[in-house]
């Protein structure tokens, strides 16, 4: 069977030359591909949230559940954890380990802040009886503010996995292009954030 | 789509190396975010414009504008970044989200407009009211 196989003319369904492409050329592109469909998740969440939203079931509405100093206040720590994460990407350029390492802590505290100050907002809540079972509102809302606040957890325990990466590795280039990955993720958390604090809490508030 | 029918496959690792931006643009990208996110919240707290729908109108324009700056100078968008492939993506994404986002409304609400007339339901409760 191989023989048969062997003595045919080699047909080439390759190129000729492999390409020689660095490892990890193509990450960048890839990670943006799936931050997109991550962006489609959060778009059908903020469409269920638009036509729910006003389906309160005699229930509370935005106006009588919402603070927004709290709200403002969250939004300044999770942009406050961006521009920090801007500076560990300009330290890791620069190949300062430690420089990095500092500002990736820095992002981390900022991050679990965010990530304290809506579990005591969703804890009120339901202290309240405003829980996602209350109405359809509640639901949409639970679920959408609730799915960013798990990608903000998920970030916050890839940063600390970097974090334990950087310090036994270092600023390997393999460690840069995760470093880089969780940039833009980071970044693109804090672009649905805007969304959110508009969209949901400001809007809310004005309806 | 492979890297052979993509004529600027090999600029990639030029673009890696200074895509992280200077300290000045993120400085600036985050001076924009701060006003741009400190103006809708005093709008909408302050209520100055006492027009519940133009705040709303307005502070949308000011996350949209926000999202442009984030693209920009944390997320270093441009046309160029992947030759050009990041930015198609993104292209396309933000037509699905479009498509989503008005379909959904567009169509829910005139399915509760047309499913819920509530004077037909009193009409209703009156006629099962009757013997």
């Amino acid at each position: 069977m191989s023989s048969a196989i062997a003595t045919l003319e080699p047909r080439a369904y390759h190129l000729p030359e492999e390409p020689h492409l660095h490892e990890g050329h193509s990450t960048n592109l890839g990670f943006w591909m799936y931050l997109m469909s991550d962006c489609l998740i959060f778009a059908i969440l903020f469409a269920t949230y638009a036509v729910l939203g006003g389906s309160y079931a005699g229930g509370p509405g935005p106006k009588d559940l919402f603070d927004l100093p709290l709200v403002a206040l969250n939004t300044a720590m999770l942009l406050f954890s961006s521009i920090t994460y801007g500076f560990a990407m300009l330290a890791m350029e620069k190949n300062r380990v430690s420089a990095t390492q500092g500002w990736l802590v820095v992002t981390l505290l900022f991050g679990g802040a965010f990530l304290f100050i809506e579990l005591y907002e969703f804890s009120h809540l339901i202290h309240e009886g405003a829980g996602p079972w209350r109405s359809a509102f509640l639901s949409s809302f639970f679920t959408l503010v609730g799915t960013h606040g798990l990608h903000v957890t998920f970030g916050s325990i890839w940063l600390i996995t970097l974090m334990v990466q950087v310090a036994k590795n270092g600023l390997i280039p393999a460690n840069k292009r995760r470093l880089m990955c969780l940039s833009m993720f980071w970044h693109f958390l804090d672009v649905i954030w805007i969304g959110v604090f508009t969209f949901v809490y400001l809007m809310g508030v004005l309806r | 789509m492979s890297d052979a029918v993509h004529p600027h496959g090999h600029h990639d690792d030029h673009h890696e190396e200074g895509s992280h931006g200077s300290f000045g643009s993120h400085m600036i990208g985050f001076g924009l975010s701060v006003i741009l996110t400190a103006i809708p919240f005093w709008l909408v707290m302050s209520g100055v414009l006492h027009d519940p729908q133009l705040t709303g109108v307005v502070i949308m324009g000011f996350a949209a504008v926000q999202v442009v700056v984030h693209m920009i100078y944390f997320l270093h968008m441009n046309t160029r970044v992947e030759g050009g492939w990041s930015f198609m993506a993104m292209m396309l994404t933000v037509v699905l989200v479009v498509i989503v986002l008005s379909g959904s409304l567009w169509v829910m609400y005139h399915l509760n407009a047309n499913m819920m007339p509530h004077a037909d339901m009193s009409a209703m409760k009156q006629m099962s009211e009757m013997p």
